[in-house]
């Protein structure tokens, strides 16, 4: 068995070395061994990991400052490997979103955090991490967020944990964990015109069900996979929570090492699945045949093909959140709007996940295609992915968003419904005003 | 020994409904815990009693991270969830703030709203008076149970710490 070696700050010295295991092991395995000093470590297998790095964000770093505080400790273990993200409320919404905010900025002036985002700086944290080349292919992140499985997409072991297992690991520098079972993905055939890495994944939760992956990492390859873009592997990676996974990942390729190689801040390591690693279970799925998808409320698994869910009427579109808020997200959605209006009774609302996916949305001209088109563009914020603000919606108000959770209650009043689907879908469904394919646009 | 009546759901009861987003303004426990299932059972706070039980089926707690979702549930005064399954997130956050989870699927088949339990957490006997039937939960794994013994992993980072200081 074959344990390749990339070092970023070593991008001329390739290592390769022969490493005797057991057994194959998966990439997911192999990162977590080599956070707790072993060569191999077995699903169901409690281990103490050290960490590369975290985060919280404005709606889970008070919980967490007040445990850290409980615990006692002076300082953080390391200023540079924490990110305090203001995401969620912020603009701050309401007084009591400000007072929180607040006291988030002043642990992290006290301890000196490098990573805290100021309004104005800020993203979505799922986007701007990697973006910002803070979380690394062969990384151990965890994240008071439960999306914080995204980074999977680079190569990464993350995955999401509570404020107080967050105060602990940022006094202490590393967590347990129980090594998760390991299920695999193969997509193969050729991607249709419209299908992306949201329809992938919410093809996948509808098949397997919003615990199919309870505790277990979902890996997702094959050619399908290979042929995705950086965003689409994204948001399949971001959403293995709602699987119920504790992780999704993807092996690194030359696209993810053409994304990563000038952002990263730090040095980082390429692993691969084994051949031999063993998975628990294999699901195969045939991408050439698959439609884009829409998740009907109140689970993301009632997903549903875009041609079964016509005559939904729809109020309002929300395109962004960690999920889709990336610009090839937005170029497709633009593509749809270009010299189309918005449906009279339809609220659209453009969300870029971070500040330079807003700029570039700019000079690209999407922004202002979005206008022209009679929709809203808002500075990056979670907002209304989950009820926050930014378009909570009123009872009896049926949404169609580009995020990750319909939940009821999710984007507001419990009466209200939110169905999940990929840009290319919301934007056709902003025009036409209920669910519709982009197939419809004329 | 906990005694308490059950309040009765089904699956993916998820964090949105425990604690409503709109809601998460505020780290008071109290303020939480007058929000507690709201948009799943708005009657919930009204009924709840100190000592109740929660028992659901399937992924109890999936969704978001937030803590907010076991502090609002623990402070609502229910003494125990029992499930099927519960979301993995959930599952940790429940031990770091205390609130006692067991996982028993044949004691969720076997109660009915408003039936009274006795739950012994030491041995995970379950006890349904109403129908007098007893069950078996699964035990915690013993890293975990270490975890509750020692107080939680506020305790358990505390002593890290101070063994680490001593150490240099």
């Amino acid at each position: 068995m074959r344990l390749t070696e990339v070092r970023a700050d070593a991008p001329k010295s390739v290592e390769e070395k022969e490493v005797k295991y057991p057994m194959g092991q998966t990439i997911t395995q192999k990162i977590l061994a080599a956070h707790c000093g072993k060569d191999y470590v077995e699903p169901g297998e409690l281990i103490n990991a050290r960490l590369d790095f975290m985060l919280a964000n404005d709606i889970t770093a008070p919980i967490a400052i007040r445990e850290f505080e409980r615990i006692g400790a002076e300082t953080v273990f390391d200023k540079d490997r924490i990110a305090l993200v203001p995401d969620h409320s912020t603009p701050n919404k309401d007084i009591n979103s400000a007072q929180l905010v607040k006291a988030v900025r002043e642990f992290a002036k006290k301890h000196n955090i490098t990573y805290w985002f100021e309004i104005g700086r800020v993203g979505i944290e799922h986007t701007l991490l990697p973006d910002e080349g803070l979380v690394l292919p062969g990384d151990c992140v965890i994240g008071a967020d439960s999306h914080t499985c995204t980074y999977g997409a680079v190569g990464a072991f993350s995955t999401g944990v509570g404020s107080t297992d967050l105060a602990a690991a940022m006094a202490l520098g590393e967590t347990w964990f129980k090594v998760p079972e390991q299920m695999k993905f193969i997509y193969y055939g050729k991607l249709p015109k419209w299908v992306g890495g949201k329809d992938l994944i919410l093809y996948t939760i509808g098949l397997i069900g919003v615990d199919g992956a309870l505790y277990r990492t979902m890996e997702f390859t094959g050619e399908a996979i290979a042929e995705l873009d950086m965003a689409g592997r994204f948001t399949m990676c971001n959403m293995a929570i709602e699987a119920g996974g504790k992780n999704g990942i993807i092996a690194p390729d030359d696209k993810t090492l053409e994304y990563v190689k000038p952002r990263a801040k730090r040095g980082y390591k390429v692993y691969a699945s084994d051949p031999d690693a063993v998975y628990k279970d294999v699901v195969e799925i045939d991408v050439s045949k698959l439609e884009p998808m829409v998740s009907f409320p109140h689970l993301p698994e009632n997903a549903k093909p875009v041609s079964e869910a016509s005559d939904v009427r729809i109020d309002q579109v929300v395109i962004g959140s960690c999920t889709n808020g990336r610009i090839e997200d937005l170029r497709t959605a633009a593509e749809l709007l270009r010299g189309r209006k918005v449906h009279r009774d339809v609220r659209l609302i453009v969300i870029p996940a971070t500040q330079e996916i807003y700029l570039q949305a700019l000079k690209e001209g999407l922004i202002e295609i979005f206008v022209e088109a009679g929709g809203a563009v808002s500075t990056p914020t979670c907002g209304p992915c989950l009820g926050g603000h930014m378009g909570v919606l009123a009872e009896g108000e049926r949404a169609v968003a580009t995020t990750n959770r319909n939940f009821v209650g999710r984007m507001g009043h419990t009466k209200s419904e939110v169905y999940l689907a990929g840009p290319a879908v919301a934007a056709a469904s902003a025009v036409l005003g209920r669910i519709a394919s982009p197939e419809e646009l004329k | 020994m906990i005694r308490g009546m059950v309040h009765r759901y089904g699956s993916n009861v998820d964090t949105d409904v425990i604690i409503p987003a709109r809601y998460l303004n505020t780290t008071d426990p109290k303020e939480l815990a007058s929000h507690c299932m709201e948009d799943i059972d708005p009657e919930f706070v009204k009924r709840v009693k100190p000592g109740d039980i929660i028992v659901a089926e399937d992924n109890f707690g999936c969704g978001s991270s937030r803590e907010h979702a076991p502090i609002a549930i623990k402070e609502s005064g229910i003494a125990c969830v029992i499930a099927n399954t519960f979301a993995r997130i959930f599952y940790r956050n429940a031990l770091n703030v205390g609130l006692p989870i067991l996982e028993c699927p044949d004691a969720v088949e076997g109660t009915r709203a408003g039936d009274i339990l006795e739950v012994d957490l030491e041995s995970g006997k379950i006890s349904n008076v109403t129908t007098g039937k007893t069950y078996t939960a699964k035990p915690f794994p013993p890293f975990m149970q270490e975890l509750i013994r020692v107080g939680g992993l506020v305790n358990y980072a505390r002593s890290q710490l101070s063994r680490r200081t001593r150490a240099t």
